[in-house]
């Protein structure tokens, strides 16, 4: 027989298990459980997660596999106090966001002042010149952001990214807990956690706050690219958790600068789009001339302020992996205050110093291009070869403002089920957050996990896995 | 607001209830093929299933031989087949994918299932001692659909899309189940038939889950124009050509009713024409004039109707 965290060890790292007081109890529970035990429900909980279809769909040559979200059931445990903590670095961080937003596509009062360069912003592939001037209902640009966190190895929280456009992965927090609630109904008795199945109510409360202005009962939809899309599950789950008709291009159409959907009685006005799509698929008219899957004309009922979109359009340009070495300045040129949550140290290539110093210390440092997302395309130093450090090197030196770098962060492990083993892997935090008239964040957020050994690399689509995410009360 | 429907979903809903109807009905008429092969006739009994669906074609492409081992293959397991079990299947799922935002997690998660279950069928489950209780497991999960539809389905706009295409697919299936056996009425409508006839008929019956309320209705004696009559003009069994038609009816009226939607008007008309005639021609009329054109006729007007319906509500 052999319990849980019998022979767990976490080495040097930070563990959210351990070195956490408040998870004392939960600790006590799970240490009474044997492994076997902990496999056996962790099959039947995986089970369910495919018959119930919570799937994403992952393409090859031949065919389109369902596959589940790997999901390990040690949850990851956050204290009240941390979580404040958190809750008000992510508000302030998307205040200050918005505000920067709504300044570059105005004003530019922070290019003037020389605190942003301005070609960061102007040269940017996301900046988005048709949205100057359009004034936005609360000044809101991000609506939904999705801010990642890491842990250091002294416990701090730091945030690695802003995913200021189409943040998924929120429909995973909400089903995790669901799962856990039905497969753990022992471990959860007696410990008060904070809720996560609300988010919907707070998403159709903001969507309906930020309709165009004299709409009484405004008409919402999420527009999603349709059912090959690889997040359609989430797509789903939000347009039911909303009680919104899920749409694609194809149902929507503009008619007299108004967006109006194809119903079975003739055209529905629609208010607010909850759009799932990039923005230069939104409308052929405005943006990639090839896109089937955007609404021609939707950018003329936008500007014209008929319609809503959330995320707001260009909203790239704040979650640029370059400007995020700007946003502690950012925070205090906008917001006057300190930022409460602390950036990973970032060098920005672009700058020449920041440049000698990367190509100086490149085996100590993670490379990342700045355009990518999904884990695409870094170089961690420390684990590089040498072959792979100089194809990064010769990257780096052929185009510096493509990269910027940090220091390799000593991200924080959790106990995790891998082969009939409970051993430590590596975590992130997406904390998920929803502005209308005001920011409210769901406690805790999706815990990404790196299954393979070692790994830093949490991102579904480069074998990471999630965690339930427990906020105490 | 919340009374408006998107065309595309009304359209997924018409398709999950044809697609699941069309799933029980094709393992209905495997099975009571099944029943009928007994009599030793060679392959000529599952080369009607092949002629029933006009796919001789298509079959003999990918087969040398018509028998049960090839026949259920393509009917059941081949997933290059559009018309298999399996792929209907997978096609009711993929409009049940579209259409989670508006059905429940039940209805979902079931068809999910049904759906892996089928795609992972073994030709050994189709082997002879064995198909009886695949068929019986198939009807029971299309059942299982219907049931699960009828509780927790809300009955608004979508759910008259969904029994339309539901009765809709039924009078089309029943027509071809009966039009499976029109041969055997070819001589002599009146004739006392033989006992093969009658246990094929009886067994048709049975395919239907009819027997008993056939007998309910024709207490002595099974007579294949009896047994045509009833699954055509019956007012009251839930398979009967006449019965799924009115369905459509009023559903179509209430919807238009309701929920204010003009067209399907042209729908309305045939479908009305159509019941006029069932409730005006005799059996002994529809055989004396050939059942097989009869049935062809009801085909293309059921074709008709569902080409309006699209028209004028899917924004097709």
């Amino acid at each position: 027989m052999r319990l849980v965290l019998q022979t767990y060890s976490p080495g040097a790292f930070y563990c959210e298990m351990l070195s956490s007081r408040a998870a004392g109890p939960i600790r006590d529970r799970l240490s009474a459980l044997t492994i076997e035990a902990l496999e056996q429900r962790a099959a039947a909980a995986e089970a369910e997660l495919y018959n119930l279809g919570i799937t994403f769909t992952v393409y090859s040559e031949k065919d389109a596999i369902d596959r589940i979200l790997p999901f390990d059931v040690l949850p990851r445990v956050i204290s009240a106090e941390e979580w404040r903590h958190i809750e008000a670095g992510v508000t302030q961080r998307i205040t200050a966001i918005n505000r920067l937003l709504h300044d570059i596509y105005h004003e530019q009062h922070i290019l003037k002042d020389g605190v942003l360069p301005a070609d960061l912003i102007l040269g940017n592939a996301n900046y988005r010149p048709a949205m100057q001037g359009i004034d936005l209902p609360y000044g809101c640009y991000v609506h939904i952001c999705g801010t990642d966190l890491v842990r250091d190895e002294h416990g701090t929280f730091r945030v690695l990214e802003d995913n200021a456009r189409t943040p998924s992965g929120v429909s995973y927090v909400i089903e995790n807990r669901r799962l856990m609630l039905r497969a753990f109904p022992d471990l959860l008795d007696g410990i008060a956690l904070r809720e996560v199945d609300d988010y919907g109510l707070h998403l159709a409360a903001a969507m309906q706050e930020i309709a165009p202005a004299g709409m009484d009962n405004p008409s919402v939809v999420l527009l999603s690219p349709g059912t090959y899309n690889s997040a359609f599950f989430e797509h789903v789950f939000l347009a039911r958790e909303m009680g919104v008709p899920l749409v694609e291009g194809r149902d929507l159409e503009v008619r007299d600068d108004r967006v109006w959907m194809r119903t079975t009685g003739g055209l529905a006005a629609v208010d607010v789009i909850y759009r799932r799509i990039s923005d230069e698929f939104l409308d052929p008219e405005c943006f990639r001339a090839d896109s089937m899957l955007g609404v021609p004309g939707l950018m003329r009922a936008y500007r014209m302020g008929n319609v809503t979109l959330a995320n707001a359009v260009g909203t790239g340009v704040a979650d640029d992996k370059a400007v995020y070495a700007y946003m502690p300045r950012i925070i205090r040129y906008y917001l006057q205050q300190e930022p409460i949550l602390a950036n990973v140290e970032t060098h920005i290539c672009r700058e020449p110093e920041a440049l000698a110093f990367t190509l100086d210390h490149l085996a100590d440092l993670v490379v990342k291009p700045v355009g990518e997302s999904g884990g695409y395309g870094i170089t961690i130093g420390p684990r590089a070869s040498r072959q792979e450090l100089e194809e990064c090197r010769a990257k780096l030196l052929a185009d510096p403002a493509n990269y910027i770098s940090q220091p390799c962060v000593r991200l924080s492990v959790s106990p995790t089920l891998v082969d009939g083993q409970i051993v430590p892997r590596h975590v992130d935090l997406r904390p998920f957050a929803i502005t209308g008239k005001r920011t409210w964040v769901l406690p805790g957020g999706l815990t990404r996990v790196a299954l393979r050994e070692g790994s830093l690399i949490v991102n579904s689509s480069q074998g990471g896995g999630s965690k339930d995410t427990w906020v105490l009360e | 607001m919340n009374e408006t429907l998107l065309a595309r979903y009304a359209e997924c809903l018409f398709w999950l209830a044809r697609y699941v109807e069309r799933v029980e009905n094709l393992a209905r008429i495997l099975d009571v093929n099944e029943t009928f092969s007994r009599d030793s006739r060679g392959d000529q009994n599952w080369r009607s299933v092949v002629q029933l669906f006009a796919d001789q074609e298509r079959f003999s492409r990918r087969y040398d031989t018509i028998d049960a081992d090839t026949v259920l293959d393509f009917y059941v397991r081949d997933v290059t087949n559009h018309t298999s079990i399996v792929s209907a299947m997978r096609a009711a799922r993929e409009n049940a994918r579209t259409l989670r935002p508006m059905i429940s997690t039940e209805m979902w998660t079931q068809l999910n299932v049904f759906y892996n279950r089928l795609s992972g069928l073994t030709a050994d489950e189709l082997a002879p001692g064995r198909r009886a209780r695949l068929f019986g497991e198939i009807k029971e999960a299309c059942q299982t659909h219907a049931g699960i539809t009828e509780g927790t389905l809300y009955q608004d706009q979508g759910w008259h899309f969904y029994q339309m295409g539901r009765f809709l697919e039924r009078a089309d299936q029943t027509t071809r189940l009966l039009d499976m056996k029109y041969h055997l009425l070819l001589p002599k409508p009146s004739d006392v038939s033989s006992y093969l006839d009658v246990s094929q008929w009886n067994a048709l019956l049975r395919s239907v889950a009819g027997y008993h309320a056939y007998r309910r209705v024709h207490p002595r004696g099974i007579s294949p124009a009896r047994v045509a009559g009833f699954l055509l003009l019956d007012k009251r069994f839930p398979r009967s050509v006449h019965l799924c038609i009115r369905q459509v009816e009023v559903l179509l009226s209430e919807l238009k009713a309701r929920y204010a939607l003009r067209g399907g008007q042209g729908a309305a008309e045939e479908l009305d024409g159509l019941r006029g005639l069932l409730d005006s021609l005799g059996i002994a009329r529809i055989l004396a004039e050939g059942l097989h054109e009869f049935l062809d006729s009801v085909q293309l007007r059921l074709i008709t109707v569902s080409g309006d319906l699209s028209a004028s509500f899917f924004g097709q």
